[in-house]
């Protein structure tokens, strides 16, 4: 029985005796094998940690367990809630909606505004028209935004819907009274069975920029844009802001929801910052277009080079060396030297990176995550000496595989270190407890790894739900690459620590300074 | 003219929140608002609210879907089978253990509720169907997960869209594996919300479990006359553990849990119980309502948030069974009662005449009022995401004053009625809590207990009380207005 001047939730009430004894009590009704023979819980649990599981493991072609990715519209969405006053709108089922609301908010601490158009299954049969009909009109009623950003779920995918006839045919029937004809519904189609959320991301993206710009191509103005990609830290947002603003050129950052997700306390307003519309719509006019993220802006970009002609391409500047090569490309962009600011920035980076390396170098690492991100950090790891051992990416795209093969070929240990592509979090176990290593970077999913193998875990992905406020820092830029080596080398520290503590017994390596 | 009266402002925060719609839209959530008044015997359904219909397209709801009320809420939590998502991975990967469906178990060994098994469809299996991927991966569980005593397929949208026979797979492989293999067509778009999915869910049950061949051994369990099951508890924060202890306590035997921390052996024993007591009615008053034709077995609801509730709730499922019975319950509501009078001493002082607006699912709109009452705090709204026109009914029954009821609330009304009706206290789901955080106002989740819980039973209703003390005493809301602001 609780005591009232100890009130203790589940965490410690049920160690108590007679719960424990509840629990005792409930297994003769149990078919759970711990309950009717823990011996062979015992046995399977051993055997899933061999190499003989690790090859039926792998060698699976259908069941996906545990997986480090999701699907389309969530990467929409992120892309609509980068855009001044933007509400994403989602034609679909509205289930679908409250999972990414609710996946979005568990991360960032922070609303999610999305709405969907509450297809069922009358609109399975006649498909989503009357649905997308009143759903703009009322979402522009009641929300009021800017702009509405549609992407579609599975469900109107496979019916097949037309967003682009359907918007047309909303904006008709209501007649301007919500809609105004030149009411801006940008659209992608984002079907959840073809790739990832990054996919998502790049379908919106094109969809934004593609259909804003139409008919405003003009005189190129020398202006630079950036493409976050799908970014989930709000701080590396503003770190590739500071870099570019250090140049003093002018820029776009398309979809930046920095102020989006880290609303300040005080009062709610549903949409804040973003990338001003009138920016959107000129951004065809820019001299170049930079893609911090080169898997999950594959579409887009091809657009942006090939049609509109735009200098610029690919940066991604996580750790030292992308940071280094996204303030070339700048310099070399906008014709100047690199800023002095830049230059003290990357010289403290570097100092850090000396202060710390014995503690990373040599270290076995696991790491999973989206194949930008991994390029990024891989690269950070390199750099420090250590040994990326298992480098997951369950939504590896076309090339990614290849270009990180080739990066980790870059290390003297290279014959050690595995690249997983397409693999997922089941098999990540497999490998741990088949070809150890010291530490696992990833996200929230880690945990229950970090449970079954001991393995150490450094929050550093998406979605992070279990621990707070990491996403406002950043990744990027050389202060990004700092947070990357404070995280990584305190955990080696803090597991320092935690192997050395024995009383007495290894307590003389329980070092005071480090 | 002395102050407006709480029904009169809240009459009018309806009419003015209509005001934003478009008249089509306005004339349809006009039926779903409503003032509801205790014992008014006038109202059909509490504030006269219509329910369990389409929801305003556009707006932004807080509803699921079908998918979600089955695998997120009535088979996801049986622990020792493996349920497939099967389609597209997302449904899967954003409803992962988000529910704190507590269980014991080796996960990913014996049990598997915080797990996501996914056939992961792409554009292939959407062209020229997934049933033989499906197969396939009832195949890969059998080898890689031994100890699964059954698979069940959850349905995501494309299933039904593209005319894939998971009944029929399931059959084949049920009979090669001598398994329990259940098809659940459970597709996001079928019906209005995630009722339908419990529904759909509780109907496999019937047919799976009870009709079908169960693969585990449930003879070594002898009947007696004090056996009972719980229905509707997903032990949340282990809510069905701090239940089944005062069950236990008073005599009674619990054969099952249905469906937190629950394995297919409870539930297959189920059909011999003496008495099914359901505290989740929306999501499996079908089942019990099975069980009461198919088997005689009589169900009643109870209701264990707060002393009051549980006092009365013990009582009457006592009057079921015998002296011994009836005896032992008045001793465990006396041997709880000076830690319950502790509690409010302690609390109530602090939280007294602070009013709250809840949007919950399920039993917790109407449930969880005596709990608030009995700290002296005062529910003046309150709703369901997916409720029927029975949980309105019984909402009457559980209001202390006039209370806003919002059916399928979206953001743009809940946000407009705690701004008119200001409320000390939001409770409701993750989606809403930074809204009203950022207003500053003291904010509980009420699905996943914040992280806390468990909140039934006396136990429970402890950390409840302390949980309301934190939210609503947290010196951290006074900081929202800073120093060199002005008043007003």
């Amino acid at each position: 029985m609780q005591e009232v001047e100890k009130i203790v939730n589940g965490k410690d009430l049920f160690k108590r005796p007679e719960y424990q004894e509840v629990l005792k009590n409930k297994k003769q009704f149990e078919s759970s094998m711990l309950a009717v023979n823990p011996a062979k819980v015992e046995e399977i649990a051993e055997w899933t940690k061999s190499w003989d599981y690790r090859e039926k493991n792998l060698a699976r072609e259908a069941i996906t367990v545990n997986p480090a990715k999701a699907c389309q519209p969530l990467g929409a969405v992120m892309v609509a809630l980068g855009f001044e006053g933007t509400m994403p709108y989602v034609h679909g089922s509205h289930g679908c909606v409250a999972y990414f609301r609710s996946y979005f908010t568990r991360h960032f601490k922070e609303p999610t505004p999305c709405v969907s158009d509450s297809m069922t299954e009358d609109a399975a049969v006649f498909g989503g028209l009357v649905n997308m009909k009143e759903g703009l009109k009322n979402c522009a009623a009641v929300y009021k935004p800017k702009m509405i950003a549609v992407s579609t779920t599975c469900m109107a995918e496979v019916i097949g819907d037309d967003l682009m006839a359907f918007i047309i045919a909303a904006k008709e029937e209501d007649g301007g009274e919500y809609l105004a004809s030149d009411y801006p519904i940008p659209y992608a189609h984002t079907p959840s069975f073809v790739g990832s959320h990054i996919t998502g991301y790049d379908n919106m993206m094109h969809g934004i920029m593609s259909q804003l710009t139409e008919g405003n191509k003009g005189e190129t103005k020398q202006r630079i844009n950036i493409i976050p990609g799908f970014e989930t830290y709000i701080g590396s947002l503003r770190s590739v802001k500071s870099i570019v603003e250090a140049f003093g050129t002018d820029y776009i950052m398309l979809g930046d929801h920095s102020d989006q997700w880290d609303m300040p306390a005080g009062q709610y307003e549903m949409f804040q910052g973003g990338t001003k519309l009138d920016d959107a719509k000129d951004c065809i006019n820019s001299s170049a277009t930079i893609s911090l993220q080169k898997y999950a802006t594959v579409k887009t970009m091809k657009m942006v080079e090939k049609r509109w002609k735009h200098a610029g391409g690919f940066s991604n500047p996580v750790g030292l060396k992308g940071t280094d090569e996204f303030v070339m490309k700048l310099a070399e962009l906008t014709g100047t030297e690199v800023p002095s600011k830049l230059k003290i920035e990357r010289g403290r980076l570097v100092d850090a990176m000396q202060d710390s390396y014995p503690y990373m170098h040599g270290k076995k690492f696991a790491i999973w995550g989206d194949p930008d991100f991994l390029i990024g950090a891989v690269s950070f790891l390199l750099e420090m000496g250590a040994e990326p051992t298992h480098v997951l990416c369950h939504n590896a795209p076309n090339g990614w595989e290849a270009e990180m093969r080739a990066m980790l070929d870059t290390s003297p240990a290279k014959d050690s270190l595995n690249v997983w592509a397409g693999k997922d979090l089941w098999a990540m176990r497999s490998l741990l407890f088949t070809e150890p290593v010291d530490f696992m970077i990833g996200n929230s999913y880690g945990k229950e790894l970090m449970r079954d193998t001991g393995t150490p875990l450094i929050y550093i992905g998406f979605p992070i739900f279990d621990r707070h406020h990491l996403h406002r820092y950043s990744i990027s830029g050389y202060d990004g690459a700092l947070n990357l080596l404070t995280w990584i080398t305190n955990k080696v520290l803090d597991q320092l620590d935690e192997d050395t503590k024995g009383i007495a017994t290894t307590d003389y390596f329980f070092d005071l300074i480090r | 003219m002395g102050p407006e009266s709480l029904e009169a402002k809240q009459k009018a925060a309806i009419e003015e929140i209509l005001k934003a719609y478009p008249e089509k839209a306005a004339k349809n959530r006009e039926k779903h608002l409503g003032v509801g008044s205790p014992n008014d015997e006038n109202q059909k359904t509490c504030g006269d609210v219509r329910s369990n219909k389409k929801t305003v397209p556009g707006v932004m709801s807080q509803r699921g879907c079908a998918y979600a009320g089955s695998k997120g809420v009535v088979w996801g939590p049986v622990k020792d089978m493996i349920h497939i998502s099967h389609g597209p991975i997302g449904c899967g990967q954003y409803s992962r253990a988000g529910r704190r469906n507590y269980y014991i178990g080796v996960t990913g060994v014996d049990t598997f509720v915080t797990m996501n098994f996914s056939s992961d469809f792409q554009e292939n299996n959407i062209v020229f169907g997934g049933d033989k991927k499906l197969g396939k991966c009832i195949d890969e569980i059998e080898v890689l997960f031994p100890l699964n005593n059954g698979i069940t397929v959850q349905s995501e949208c494309p299933i039904g869209l593209i005319g894939d026979d998971i009944g029929a797979v399931a059959r084949v492989k049920a009979k090669e594996l001598d398994k329990v293999i259940v098809p659940v067509n459970c597709e996001g778009f079928r019906g209005v919300s995630q009722s339908l999915g419990h529904h759909i869910a509780n109907d496999t049950v019937r047919d799976f479990i009870f009709d079908g061949k169960v693969n585990v051994n449930t003879s070594d369990v002898e009947t007696t006359e004090y056996d009972v099951a719980i229905i509707g508890d997903y032990n949340i924060g282990g809510d069905a553990w701090s239940s089944r202890i005062l069950l236990e306590e008073m005599g009674l035997r619990v054969v099952a849990q249905w469906s937190g921390d629950a394995t297919l052996k409870e539930m297959a024993l189920t059909p011999k119980v003496k008495l099914n007591l359901l505290h989740c009615y929306r999501s499996m008053n079908y089942i019990s309502r099975h069980m009461e034709k198919e088997y005689g077995i009589p169900w009643i609801e109870y209701n264990f948030f707060g002393p009051s509730q549980t006092i009365k709730s013990l009582r009457k499922i006592a009057a079921f069974f015998d002296e011994s019975v009836q005896k032992k319950c008045e001793e465990v509501i006396a041997k709880y009662q000076p830690m319950i009078d502790a509690v409010i001493a302690k609390y109530k002082p602090r939280l007294e005449g602070k009013t709250v607006m809840l949007f919950v699912g399920g039993l917790r709109p109407r449930h969880v009022i005596g709990a608030y009452e009995d700290l002296g705090m005062e529910v003046i709204g309150t709703g369901y995401e997916f409720a029927h026109d029975d949980d309105y009914k019984r909402t009457k029954e559980e209001i202390f004053r006039s209370t806003v009821i919002y059916d399928d609330v979206n953001e743009y009304e809940l946000e407009a009625f705690v701004k008119k009706l200001q409320p000390d206290l939001v409770a409701s789901g993750i989606k809403e809590k930074y809204v009203f955080q950022k207003m500053g106002l003291p904010y509980r989740q009420m699905h996943s207990w914040d992280y806390s819980g468990p909140y039934h039973g006396y136990d429970g209703f402890a950390i409840f009380a302390q949980d309301m003390d934190l939210a609503i005493n947290s010196p951290v809301w006074a900081h929202s207005k800073a120093p060199w602001e002005k008043e007003g």
